[in-house]
């Protein structure tokens, strides 16, 4: 017990462990989203960009969180316009929007000399800061992103499965789109002191993939991702108490061995469908459906 | 042109009266670029059961797609109703899509894929209620695919498949269902199993229109064809307008129908004519009729056409 209790004793700690858990869990979350429409490269590069409009914001005196924000929906709102554009492929739109957006944040400091300090937290994250305000910051998006999920829970199901279908059936996807582009941003930013703009991506995309692993139920894989991301979240706090190693470094290895454990598991067990358990019988005369792809 | 217009024919599904369930008029429609479809007045009756047939990119998919209003340049006017379809969503549409545009390793169980279509039930809940799981339930039962609700998609066969997405159109009871090659990548069995179920399904009242491209399908099938390539060619009763001039306009190729029995079968003749054109450059023509017609299968108890098991050889 005093291995749990003792770093509770610290206040950086206690807010560094909230502020963990919540961004592991909303990154967990919103990831299955990022994975299955295979976004997973946008996290990365949205990362980046907010770090530029981090930069910005800095240098006009302007709020953390409102620059960082506002740049990173603006950035994603680009992509998904670049990439609508059918000579352009997604990849293609986050690589130039990210990286120019990075660029001016890279330009700006070599111009200024004067968020150094600011720069490597951005980068690397600083749970031992997280402040009150970030808490806040934290806790609000973490429940807006979950109520966005809930309430746009079928229309966001339906044009992740079915992109193309999904407007025919009343599904409004371009404001959907909009909506989703507005938490990742939120998110990304929410989560930059927790883990850094180089590690967000693994937050995002890790847990996620672990649950794919897990399950074959949509329902099921958000949970078992949340669950997964919260998890590495809280016990990654307390495995860089004690070896003394970077918090956001430590949560994604650890996220990083789940995912690996998920393989070894689902390898060893070979993953029996259910169908080798208890075999669907075809409708009369049919073969199965592997045999005419 | 000689095509076969519902004004021509008695029509069990399309025609100018007064009970159209979908009109075109003077409808052109397309993406960016050149309309896809130009042109195009059409009338389907309520209760119809269509085959939209025609060449690869003829615009099959982008009639129907222009029915549902998801076309982004239409001129003319396209009414469900009698009311206009807009940009936006089409109540009382059902839709199927082509089984090869699944992502069949996405994690979502039968249920969850059928729900889908009843997703503006309840837009803001995110559970399903007991009513949707009994709807499911029964309308899974309905379509001989009971009890595989918790499945996996990926673990159905074909025809299964085939039946969850139709569940997933009819669950929001459509009015007009609107099917893109449904028959695609499927066994013959399959194949008419399908087409059977919407044989029931259009004796129920539903309205159904969907795009092939087996013309020996439709011919056997379906009481309404309507040919397309880059507009209308001709629309009717296949057993009139499978014609080699009709369905040469819309294929752009040499296509023989044979007429025998009833039956209507439509053939392609250009690889009869590559046949003998090779087979006369390599000078073999006379040789191998000869052979062929010395040839005794009956006599020969080696032959494989011959014996008893032939319906076994690949």
């Amino acid at each position: 017990m005093t291995l749990l209790g003792e770093p509770l004793g610290f206040e950086f700690f206690r807010q560094g462990l909230i502020a963990s858990g919540l961004t592991g869990a909303l990154c967990g979350m919103l990831g299955v989203y990022i994975v299955l429409r295979r976004m997973s490269y946008i996290g990365h590069g949205l990362s980046h960009s907010v770090f530029g409009g981090a930069v910005v914001g800095y240098v006009l005196a302007l709020n953390f969180y409102v620059a960082a924000g506002l740049w990173g929906f603006l950035s994603a709102l680009a992509i998904n316009a670049t990439a609508r554009r059918r000579r352009i492929g997604a990849d293609a739109a986050i690589g130039i929007v990210t990286t120019a957006s990075f660029a001016i944040g890279v330009a700006l400091i070599s111009k200024t000399r004067s968020f150094t300090r600011n720069f490597e937290a951005a980068l690397f994250g600083n749970i031992l800061g997280v402040t009150t305000l970030d808490l806040i910051v934290v806790g609000v998006v973490t429940f807006g992103v979950a109520a966005f999920i809930v309430l746009f829970y079928k229309r966001l199901l339906f044009m992740t499965f079915d992109p193309e279908v999904a407007p025919i059936y009343g599904v409004n996807v371009g404001a959907v789109d909009t909506l989703f582009a507005l938490a990742m941003a939120a998110t990304i930013v929410a989560s930059i002191n927790v883990v850094g703009v180089t590690l967000i991506a693994a937050t995002l995309v890790i847990p996620s993939t672990s649950a794919r692993l897990l399950t074959d139920s949509f329902g099921r894989m958000i949970g078992i991702s949340t669950a997964i991301g919260a998890l590495s979240g809280i016990v990654g706090m307390y495995v860089s108490y004690w070896l003394d190693v970077s918090s956001g470094a430590t949560i994604v290895l650890l996220e990083a061995a789940v995912f690996v454990g998920c393989v070894l598991v689902t390898s060893v067990r070979r993953r029996r469908p259910a169908w080798v358990v208890q075999p669907i019988p075809a409708l009369a005369g049919e073969r199965p459906a592997d045999d005419f792809e | 042109m000689a095509a076969v217009t519902a004004t021509a024919v008695a029509s069990p599904g399309v025609g100018p009266a007064g009970d159209a369930l979908v009109r075109f008029e003077r409808v052109s429609c397309g993406y960016d670029g050149p309309p896809v479809l130009r042109d195009v007045d059409l009338a389907i009756r309520r209760g119809a059961f269509i085959g939209i047939v025609g060449p690869s990119g003829a615009g099959k998919t982008t009639l129907l797609r222009a029915i549902v209003g998801v076309v982004p340049r239409v001129e003319g006017r396209i009414t469900i109703d009698g009311r206009t379809v807009g940009r936006g969503p089409t109540a009382g549409v059902g839709w199927v899509p082509q089984l090869e545009t699944v992502d069949w390793n996405f994690p979502a169980t039968v249920r969850e894929v059928v729900l889908m279509g009843r997703w503006a039930e309840h837009p803001w809940r995110a559970w399903a209620t007991a009513d949707d799981r009994r709807r499911v339930d029964g309308l899974l039962e309905r379509l001989g695919i009971g009890g595989l609700a918790a499945r996996h998609i990926r673990e159905l066969s074909g025809g299964q498949q085939q039946r969850v997405f139709l569940a997933r159109a009819l669950i929001a009871d459509p009015a007009l269902l609107l099917l893109d090659e449904p028959t695609s990548g499927v066994d013959l069995k399959t194949r008419d199993d399908i087409l059977h179920l919407l044989a029931d399904l259009n004796g129920d009242g539903i309205t159904i229109v969907l795009t092939t491209h087996e013309l020996n399908t439709v011919a056997a099938h379906l009481p309404w064809v309507v040919c397309v390539n880059g507009g209308i060619v001709a629309e009717g009763d296949p057993d009139e307008i499978f014609t080699s001039a009709i369905l040469g306009r819309t294929y752009g190729a040499d296509l023989r129908v044979v007429r025998q029995d009833g039956l209507v079968l439509v053939a392609d003749a250009a690889p009869h004519r590559l046949r003998d054109a090779l087979r006369h450059r390599h000078g073999d023509l006379e040789h191998t009729h000869h052979e062929h017609a010395a040839h005794d299968h009956a006599s020969d108890p080696h032959d494989p056409i011959a014996a008893p098991d032939h319906e076994h050889l690949p």
